[in-house]
C-alpha cells in the first residue's frame, strides 16, 4: 500500500493503482481522453500530466503506477502549460464544427478544452480530413473529429469479445477503422458510443435529434432482457428520445446492449392508444365504460372455471400483483400464469428460479457450465461478465451445446441429455471437473427447462450439488438465466399456475374468456374463445383479441422488476402513454371497481405496500424442506436451444425500425458504404 | 499508386511456399507458446518476399490465421511499418537514396535514369509491371554515395549511364552485380589506403 502526497495532501493507495487513481482519492481531478476505468491503460493522449517532485518531465498520470513517496502536484502553472500544449495539439485537427456536432454539449473535449484550450489556433497548415467509415446502423462516424485516444478499439476487443476494430496508418494519417466497413458483429457496440470523448462516433438513430440540455433524464431500469440494467431515459416533451447506460457495478457496470438502447424508438411505433372492440372481424374505437361493461357482461354470464389469464414478459410486478388479487379476489379463480409455455419451474424454493451465483459472483467463478443456454442473445450483459471472468481469470467455460461464437472460447458437448445424466449422476469426466472447482457455476437455460424430462434434470442436478457440498454460505451454484424482465418477479408473486396445464387447456380450446396482459408469446389457434388484451402495442396479442385495453409501456408508468438474480429495482416513470391509454394497474382497479362496485386497491401506494407486504409473507412462509420424489422419468433427448431472435424478442422491439435494421445488417455482411 | 493503402487489385489467394513456410515455422518457433503473434513482423516481411514485394490483404489474413490472431491486428502492423509495401512494387523494386551526401554526390542524375527507364513517376509500375522505383531517405551507405538499392542489393558509386546500365539488365532478366561501380572493394579509399598503414588486415 503505497503512500505518496497529491497536492500536500497524503494518500495511501492499493497496490497497483496509477498516480490517476491516486489523484482522484486526493480529490484532484484530472482530465482525460484515453483512460478509462474499465478498460486497459493506453496512456496515448497525454491530457492527464501532472507534475511529479523529481521529473524534469511532466508524467502521464494515467499510466504511472503510484509508488511509495511519490509527491504529485496537480494545480501548478508547469502542469497547466503542459496541459495546454497537449490540448492544442489535439485541437490542432479537430473541426471547429460543435454546432452540428451531435455530441455538443456533451462532449469531453469541449468542456476541457474551456479550461486547457487557447482561444487562438497557431496552426497554419491545411488540416487533416479523414474519409468516413460505414460502421452499421447504429453508429455514425465522423472521423474527422477523432482524437486517436483508442478507446472504442479497446473497449471492442476487451470487453465486447470482437476484434474488429482496429487503429490503423500512423501519425497524422492514423485512422479507426472496422477493416469490411461492415457494423461490428456485437450486441454491445454502441456503447463505443458512449465511449467517445468526442464526436467521432455518435448515434445513428438519435442524429440531430435534440441537444442534452434540452433533455428530461429517468433513471430507471431495463426490460428488454432479465439482467435489469441500470439505465437513463432521456425523453423530449413525452417522446422518448435515447436509452443511456448508468453506473451500476453490480449488474451493467457501464454497458448496456444495443437492444436496451435502441428498442426505444418502438415506444412511438404500433402504440394502443384507444380502447378497441372487435365487430366482425373489424376493430372499432371504443370508450372506456363501454369496454368495461363489456367485459363485465362477459365475465358475469361465464362460469369462473372458464376464464383464464396470463401475464406477459415485460409487465411490471404491481400489474402483476394487481392482476393476480383481480383473479383471486374479483373472479376468485387461480387460472393464471406468466409462463407461455409448459416450462417447468418449481416456485416453492426461490433458488429454483433466480440466478443464485448473482452476476458479480460470475467474476469468483472458476468453472462455468451452460446447459440449454446462449447468454450472448439471452442475457448479453450478464455474456460480457462471463467473458471478464474468461479474461481476467481464465475462467474454464463449456457448453452443453455448441452455440456459435459466444465472445470467449468453450468447450462444448454433444447437446444430448444423456450427457447432462451422466455428468451429474457422477459418471463423466465434466462432473470431476464440477467437484474440483471451488466456485462451479451451473448456468440453466430455460431451453433446458422446457424439456419432456425437465424435472428430472433440473432435480438431478440440484441433488448432485447438494450431495457434494457445493452450496455453501456463501456460494449457491445453481443457476437459472430467465430471458423475460418480469419471469422472477412473476414468480415472486406467484402468478403461476401448477395444479392444471393451462397451455394445454387453452390450447384444447377449453376456455371461454382468456385475459391477456401483455402477453403476446402464447400460440394456440383461436376458436370461440373471447379475448382481452390489455397492452402497449398492436402485436400478436392485439391481433387476436377482442377486446383492447391500451396500456402503458415500461417507460410510461412506475413499476418494479426483479432481475434474474432476484435484486428488485423500480422503474420510473418518464413519459405518458399516448392517446386515452392508462397505466397497467389503473386499468385493471378500474375494472374491478366496475365489476363489484369497489376498486381492488385506493391508489398506488396501497398496491405497493400491500405488495411488498405479500412478498415478505411469501419469504417466510418458504418452506425449507421441499424433498420430493422424482417423480417423472428420465427421457434421452436432444437439447435444442430455443434463442428468441435477438432484435424481435418482445412487443417494443418487435415495433422498433433500428431493430429492424440492426437484424438485417447482422445479416447483410457484405461490404458497404465508401472504401476507407 | 499509394503504397501506404491496400491496393485495389487484390489476388484471391496466397498461401507460403515450401521455402517461406519453413522459414516461417523457424521464425515462430523461436517464441514460446501462446506468444507467437510476435512473430507478425517477420511473418509480414517474409510474405511480402515471396510476393514480388508487396503484401496483399489475403497474405494478411493467412498471417492471421497461421498465428492465430486477429486479422485487424495483422492489418494495424502492416499498415503501420513503412517498409510494408502494401500495392504491387514490382519484382524489382529500386530504392534510391538522395538524403544529403548521395545527393551532393549526384543522385539526382538515378533519379533522372529512373524517370527515363523505368517510369515518370515514383511508385509507379513500369510498362512491363517488373520494377519501380521509389525516393528513399539514407540507406547508410554514403561512403559510397550515390547508391541505390534494388531489393536486397545495393548497387553503389552509380552515375546515370552506369545505372541505366544496370536497369537494362534487369529488364532483360539478369541480376547485375552488387557492390560498388567504380572498381573499389567495399569502402575501401580510391587511390590505396592512406592511414592504418601498420595494421595488416585492416
Amino acid at each position: 500500500m503505497p503512500k505518496l502526497k497529491v497536492n500536500d495532501i497524503e494518500v495511501e493507495v492499493e497496490d497497483g493503482l496509477t498516480v490517476l487513481q491516486a489523484c482522484e482519492k486526493a480529490g484532484a481531478e484530472i482530465p482525460r481522453f484515453c483512460y478509462h476505468e474499465k478498460l486497459s491503460i493506453a496512456g496515448n493522449c497525454r491530457m492527464c500530466l501532472v507534475e511529479m517532485e523529481k521529473s524534469p518531465k511532466p508524467i502521464a498520470s494515467c499510466a504511472m503506477p503510484a509508488a511509495e513517496g511519490m509527491n504529485i502536484k496537480t494545480n501548478t502553472a508547469f502542469v497547466e502549460k503542459a496541459r495546454k500544449g497537449v490540448m492544442e495539439f489535439l485541437l490542432a485537427n479537430h473541426p471547429l464544427d460543435c454546432p452540428v456536432c451531435d455530441q455538443g454539449g456533451e462532449c469531453d473535449l469541449q468542456d476541457q478544452s474551456m479550461f486547457y484550450g487557447v482561444d487562438k489556433s497557431r496552426f497554419k497548415e491545411n488540416k487533416r480530413s479523414v474519409p468516413e467509415k460505414y460502421m452499421g446502423p447504429l453508429i455514425k462516424t465522423q472521423m474527422t473529429r477523432c482524437i486517436h485516444c483508442t478507446r472504442c478499439v479497446r473497449f471492442a476487443t476487451e470487453v465486447a469479445g470482437v476484434s474488429e476494430l482496429g487503429a490503423i496508418g500512423r501519425g497524422e494519417d492514423m485512422q479507426i477503422t472496422t477493416y469490411l466497413e461492415q457494423s461490428m458483429q456485437s450486441e454491445l457496440s454502441a456503447n463505443v458510443i458512449d465511449l467517445c470523448p468526442v464526436g467521432a462516433l455518435t448515434s445513428k438513430p438519435y442524429v440531430f435529434e435534440a441537444r442534452p440540455w434540452e433533455l428530461t433524464k429517468t433513471e430507471t431500469v431495463d426490460v428488454m432482457d432479465a439482467v435489469g440494467s441500470n439505465v437513463r431515459v432521456d425523453t423530449y416533451d413525452w417522446e422518448v428520445k435515447r436509452v443511456l447506460p448508468l453506473i451500476n457495478e453490480d449488474i451493467n457496470e457501464e454497458w448496456i446492449s444495443d437492444k436496451t438502447r435502441y428498442a426505444c424508438d418502438g415506444l412511438l411505433n404500433q402504440r394502443l392508444d384507444t380502447p378497441f372492440i372487435k365487430y366482425n372481424g373489424k376493430f372499432e374505437k371504443a370508450s372506456w365504460d363501454e369496454v368495461f361493461k363489456i367485459i363485465k357482461s362477459k365475465f358475469e354470464n361465464s362460469s369462473k372455471e372458464k376464464i383464464c389469464g396470463f401475464v406477459g414478459d415485460l409487465t411490471n410486478m404491481e400489474t402483476g400483483y394487481i392482476f393476480k388479487e383481480f383473479f383471486d379476489r374479483t373472479l376468485s379463480n387461480h387460472n393464471y400464469d406468466s409462463r407461455s409455455d409448459n416450462r417447468y419451474v418449481d416456485v416453492k424454493e426461490r433458488e429454483n428460479y433466480i440466478f443464485n451465483s448473482s452476476i458479480n459472483g460470475i467474476e469468483d467463478a472458476d468453472l462455468i457450465f451452460l446447459i440449454g443456454s446462449n447468454p450472448r442473445y439471452e442475457a448479453t450483459i450478464l455474456n460480457a461478465r462471463i467473458r471478464k471472468a474468461f479474461v481476467n481469470n481464465n475462467t474454464k467455460i463449456i457448453s452443453l451445446n455448441d452455440v456459435g461464437d459466444l465472445t470467449y472460447p468453450y468447450e462444448s458437448l454433444d447437446g444430448q441429455t444423456q450427457s447432462i445424466k451422466n455428468i451429474f449422476e457422477g459418471s463423466d469426466e465434466i462432473s470431476k471437473k464440477i467437484l474440483d472447482a471451488k466456485h462451479p457455476i451451473i448456468i440453466i437455460g430455460e431451453s433446458l427447462l422446457k424439456l419432456n424430462s425437465a424435472d428430472y434434470l433440473f432435480n438431478l442436478i440440484k441433488d448432485f450439488l447438494n450431495k457434494n457440498n457445493k452450496f455453501t454460505d456463501n456460494w449457491n451454484p445453481l443457476n437459472i438465466l430467465s430471458c423475460d424482465a418480469s419471469t422472477v418477479g412473476n414468480f415472486d408473486l406467484g402468478i403461476i399456475n401448477n395444479d392444471i396445464n393451462l397451455i394445454k387447456d387453452l390450447k384444447s380450446n377449453k376456455f371461454e374468456i382468456v385475459y391477456l396482459v401483455g402477453q403476446d408469446n402464447l400460440e394456440f389457434d383461436k376458436k370461440d374463445e373471447f379475448i382481452i388484451y390489455q397492452g402497449s402495442h398492436g402485436d400478436k396479442g392485439a391481433e387476436i383479441a377482442d377486446i383492447i385495453l391500451p396500456g402503458a409501456a415500461y417507460t410510461e408508468q412506475d413499476g418494479h422488476f426483479t432481475n434474474l438474480e432476484g435484486k428488485i429495482q423500480k422503474a420510473y416513470k418518464a413519459s405518458y402513454p399516448p392517446g386515452d391509454a392508462k397505466e397497467d394497474w389503473q386499468i385493471i382497479n378500474e375494472l374491478a371497481e366496475v365489476m363489484n362496485n369497489r376498486k381492488l386497491f385506493n391508489d398506488k401506494d396501497e398496491l405497493e405496500s400491500s405488495m411488498f407486504n405479500f412478498l415478505k409473507l411469501q419469504k417466510e412462509k418458504e418452506i425449507v424442506d421441499s424433498k420430493e420424489q422424482l417423480n417423472s422419468n428420465f427421457q434421452n433427448e436432444k437439447l435444442n436451444i430455443q434463442v428468441k431472435d435477438y432484435y424481435f424478442s418482445n412487443v417494443i422491439a418487435r415495433s422498433s425500425k433500428t431493430m429492424i435494421e440492426c437484424d438485417n445488417s447482422k445479416l447483410n455482411l457484405k461490404s458497404t458504404g465508401t472504401e476507407g | 499508386m499509394n503504397l501506404r493503402r491496400p491496393s485495389k487489385n487484390q489476388p484471391e489467394v496466397f498461401e507460403f511456399n515450401t521455402s517461406s513456410l519453413e522459414e516461417a515455422n523457424k521464425i515462430v518457433s523461436k517464441y514460446p507458446k501462446g506468444k507467437q503473434q510476435s512473430a507478425v513482423m517477420a511473418l509480414l516481411y517474409i510474405a511480402q518476399k515471396q510476393n514480388d514485394n508487396w503484401i496483399p490483404l489475403v497474405a494478411m489474413k493467412y498471417i492471421a490465421k497461421f498465428l492465430d490472431m486477429p486479422y485487424i491486428k495483422v492489418y494495424e502492423v502492416a499498415t503501420f511499418y513503412t517498409m510494408y509495401n502494401l500495392a504491387p512494387v514490382g519484382k524489382y523494386f529500386v530504392q534510391v537514396c538522395t538524403t544529403t551526401p548521395c545527393m551532393i554526390r549526384g543522385a539526382n542524375q538515378l533519379v533522372e535514369a529512373c524517370k527515363e527507364k523505368i517510369s515518370e513517376n515514383e511508385n509507379q509500375l513500369s510498362t512491363d509491371k517488373n520494377c519501380s522505383w521509389m525516393e528513399v531517405e539514407c540507406l547508410g551507405a554514403c561512403v559510397n554515395a550515390p547508391m541505390m538499392q534494388i531489393n536486397d542489393d545495393y548497387y553503389e558509386d552509380l552515375d546515370k549511364e552506369k545505372t541505366l546500365e544496370i536497369f537494362d539488365k534487369i529488364s532483360k532478366g539478369e541480376t547485375p552485380k552488387p557492390g560498388s561501380y567504380r572498381g573499389r572493394l567495399n569502402t575501401e579509399p580510391e587511390n590505396n589506403r592512406k592511414t592504418l598503414m601498420d595494421i595488416k588486415n585492416a
